[in-house]
């Protein structure tokens, strides 16, 4: 058995004096697709944010690659090789398309990941380099979020509702996209409220309730059953 | 355990003994006059009146959320109109300075249509600009000495009243009359339904909005209320002075950047604070004033230091630790005597 | 003739004020500061000039060379030590800081240089002029004004094709996805900081040429180029360079009507145009 990539032990998280997140276990393995399903509010998305460093945490409650990352500033994990793609996309509206992607690149890291690369992948977004970010439609936003992420070349992804608010159709073009990213050895963990999708897409999941793992197993081995329990929470 | 047991009320232990020595306090200082050296009484006076602008700031950036960094506007413009009025228009002082009020509020209505404009702290340089304005348009009137100010003439200080004495004793009654007045209203307007929606959009503007408290208008008066006051203030400054000039009367280091770090230091946002903090900026002015520049910048590294270690000041720091309110402005819900058991 | 020569003097002037603009609306634009000390800077690294060309005998221009990277310096250490403490969505914590600041300096600079007005001695350079279309031009208002052109050209260049430009705007635009690219806003705002004082510098040392100086000026200079910003239009650079030629015209025109109304005139320009158009001339149009 090889160590987790990323392993978080305990983890809390408050908002004020709200609390969001209660001594939450997971981890996520090389290579693997992990999905975290769970309803609104639940903590998926701070979670994710606790990962990338947007959140406090204690030092030792995020580890990665054995090394505990909790207590570094944001700009120092993503230096590390994590990557967020936020919820709700988050461009910079005062950066051109192409301007987007260059700053996701600036960690320096090396990898497969490129601006070409990124063409390769979405080529409209080659068309439109030039243009205000915001004046892009919903899914081409979402592709430049990807994008920028991407082009940091990263050893893990987090994806947080990548197809919230977005078309069915683009919903599929950008799935379709994803084998391509996560087969060049990355490891991704998708936030993600469509359950199908989710378990389709994924290895392992992990459903989340009132800021708890409720729920954990391999993708194809859960039953319709647990699963809407544990999102649920009807016993 | 029963809904009686508990009732609302305003007032506390703290505040009420907090009244009963405010008012002893307030006797004592009615009558300075008989017991205060003329050093003295002119140093309470002063301290009266930084005490009316520290409240009155207070009231504007730590309420309103109109953080103003020009309010030596309107205390030069009080001084200025108290000369104004005595020499050209033969009034006496007194009344002088009441009109000075009323038309520092005129003069504040189309200034607030003009900066309100402006927004977070470009309105703070914006009000700046307003200063300058009023600093070099009286620096224009050769009448009243121009560049280089002028005195108020023997005449009219001894129509103040008879003997240097009682001159300097009625000056001083106006100086604590006008604190007073100050502090009283700025106190029952924050008691009062305008004063609570005040509070409630300084909390959370957005919210106030939607429960449709008209921002705008409640700004406003605010920004024209403390105007005349200051204005008022600035007037009784000048009385006590004799002498003015376009330097002197529109300072923004004297009028503004030591009433803000009053304010600061003591507590900013609390009717308290402006008190605290006249107190401690007097006392550190009246130790350390022979050390001259070193002084102001001790003065401006602690105002630095209490913004970003204690942002709410000295009586906030009070205040978190033992939950005493002298000037009860909200409501608190406290647990009734059990007589029975 | 003696109009077209105000205004052509004005304009001149004018290229002064965008100097002491150009600073402030950088880190308005980048981190939504203002900097209340920012003019009592302009007179430290006046000072900062004198001392550096008596002590070295180097002319006032070849003391840029230490003058710039020394407030530069001080930018980076002020922002990264104290100012990135006081953002947020509050103003007051920024706006109380830098008023203490300013006091500071203010007292510091009267405690080491007292209050007699200095300036700096630029020899020829200060008298030297030339004919131009029956108008003379002195050559260091000119030098100034071209100066002033450069130098906002480079902030414009570097705001807009640089990396850096593009930390600068990402990081405005959005802190914590800007972190998340790997910027680190602490270090991101101490550049724009140490930025905005470089060109203070460069402003300073102007101004020490022109005119004489002395520690209570600070005021003054901050309200002339808060004024340019405002006139131009928030966050546009060009227009702060066009808000400091009219707010430069408004005072040499007002002096030649009386020579008392010289500020005066500046202000009122100012005022008018708030009142006409309370975005400035020419807003940066949001996408």
């Amino acid at each position: 058995m090889h160590d987790p990539i990323l392993g978080i032990r305990d983890l809390d998280a408050f908002y004020g004096d709200f609390q969001a997140l209660y001594g939450l276990d997971l981890h996520v393995d090389a290579g693997e697709v992990l999905a975290i399903i769970g309803a609104n509010g639940a903590g998926k998305t701070t979670l994710l944010r606790s990962i990338a460093g947007l959140m406090k945490n204690g030092a030792e409650q995020v580890r990665y690659r054995g090394q505990p990352i909790g207590a570094l500033r944001a700009d120092q994990i993503a230096a590390l090789g994590i990557a967020l793609v936020p919820e709700g996309r988050q461009l910079f509206p005062s950066l051109s398309v192409e301007e987007n992607l260059m700053i996701g690149g600036r960690t320096g890291r090396k990898g497969p990941w490129s601006l070409d690369a990124v063409y390769n992948l979405f080529p409209i977004l080659e068309e439109r380099k030039a243009q205000a970010s915001t004046s892009l439609s919903g899914g081409q936003q979402q592709m430049v979020a990807i994008g920028r992420a991407l082009m940091a070349n990263p050893d893990l992804i987090l994806f947080d509702e990548i197809s919230l608010g977005l078309a069915p159709i683009i919903i599929k073009d950008i799935y379709a996209a994803l084998p391509g990213i996560v087969g060049e050895g990355m490891s991704a963990v998708i936030v993600e409220q469509d359950i199908t999708k989710a378990l389709s897409v994924s290895s392992r999941v992990y459903c989340l309730q009132e800021g708890r793992v409720s729920l954990e197993g391999a993708s194809d081995a859960l039953s319709r059953e647990d699963i809407s329990r544990a999102y649920f929470g009807i016993a | 355990m029963s809904r009686s047991r508990y009732h609302v009320t305003r007032t506390s232990r703290t505040a009420q003994v907090a009244a009963f020595l405010g008012a002893i306090a307030l006797l004592i200082l009615i009558a300075a006059p008989w017991w205060a050296g003329r050093a003295e009484l002119r140093l309470i006076g002063e301290l009266c009146l930084y005490l009316a602008l520290a409240s009155l700031w207070n009231l504007m950036a730590g309420y309103a959320g109109l953080v103003s960094v020009g309010q030596q506007a309107y205390v030069g413009f009080g001084g200025y109109l108290l000369f104004a009025l005595t020499i050209f228009g033969g009034l006496n002082p007194v009344l002088a300075i009441a009109i000075a009020g009323g038309l520092g509020a005129l003069v504040s209505v189309p200034v607030a249509a003009l900066i309100f404009r402006l927004r977070g702290a470009y309105f703070a340089i914006g009000t700046w600009v307003i200063a300058e304005v009023f600093r070099l348009s009286f620096a224009q009137v050769s009448a009243l000495g121009g560049g280089s100010g002028t005195s108020l003439p023997t005449g009219i200080v001894r129509s103040l009243a008879d003997g240097r004495a009682a001159r300097e004793a009625l000056a001083y009654w106006l100086a604590l009359g006008v604190t007073v007045l100050v502090v009283a209203s700025v106190y029952l307007f924050l008691r009062s339904r305008k004063g609570l929606a005040l509070t409630a959009i300084r909390d959370n503007e957005l919210a106030a909005a939607s429960l449709g408290i008209d921002i705008w208008k409640t700004k406003f008066l605010v920004y024209v209320v403390t105007s005349a006051l200051t204005a008022m203030v600035g007037g009784l400054i000048f009385l006590q002075k004799l002498r003015i000039s376009p330097d002197a009367a529109f300072s923004v280091n004297d009028w503004t950047a030591f009433v803000i770090f009053i304010v600061v230091i003591g507590g900013i946002g609390t009717i308290e604070g402006p008190i605290i903090g006249t107190l401690v900026f007097f006392a550190l002015r009246e130790t350390l004033a022979d050390l001259g520049t070193i002084y102001l910048m001790v003065l401006g590294l602690v105002a630095i230091v209490v913004m970003l270690k204690a942002p709410r000041g000295i009586w906030g720091l009070i205040r978190s630790r033992f939950d005493l309110e002298l000037f009860p402005l909200g409501y608190r819900v406290q647990q009734k005597q059990d007589k029975g058991a | 003739m003696d109009w077209v020569n105000a205004i052509v003097q004005g304009t001149l002037l004018g290229g002064l004020y965008a100097l002491f603009a150009a600073g402030l609306s950088l880190i308005f634009g980048v981190m939504r500061l203002v900097n209340i000390a920012h003019g009592d800077l302009i007179v430290l690294a006046a000072y900062l000039g004198l001392t550096t060309s008596v002590a070295l005998g180097l002319h006032p221009l070849a003391a840029l060379l230490v003058v710039i990277p020394a407030m530069a310096g001080i930018g980076y250490v002020l922002q990264r030590g104290v100012l990135n403490q006081t953002l947020g969505d509050d103003i007051l914590p920024p706006l109380l800081v830098t008023f203490g600041l300013s006091v500071i300096i203010q007292n510091a600079l009267l405690e080491g240089y007292t209050a007699d007005p200095q300036k700096m001695d630029a020899g020829a350079l200060e008298t030297a002029s030339f004919g131009f279309g029956g108008l003379t031009l002195g050559v260091l208002p000119v030098l100034t004004f071209a100066v002033a052109v450069a130098v906002i050209a480079g902030l414009q260049w570097m705001f807009y094709r640089t990396p850096l430009g593009r930390a600068f705007r990402a990081t405005s635009d959005n802190q914590d996805i800007a972190q998340l690219m790997g910027l680190n806003k602490a270090h991101v705002f101490g550049l724009a900081m140490a930025l905005s004082l470089a060109v203070v510098a460069v402003a300073g040392i102007f101004l020490g040429i022109r005119t004489s100086f002395d520690p209570s000026i600070g005021g003054g200079r901050l309200i002339f180029g808060f004024e340019a910003v405002i006139i131009g239009g928030l966050g546009n650079l060009w227009g702060t360079l066009v808000g400091g030629v009219i707010l430069g015209v408004a005072q040499t025109v007002g002096a030649k009507i009386d020579p008392g109304w010289q500020l005066l005139a500046g202000h009122l320009v100012f005022l008018l145009i708030l009142a006409v158009r309370p975005n400035g001339l020419f807003p940066r149009v949001d996408a």
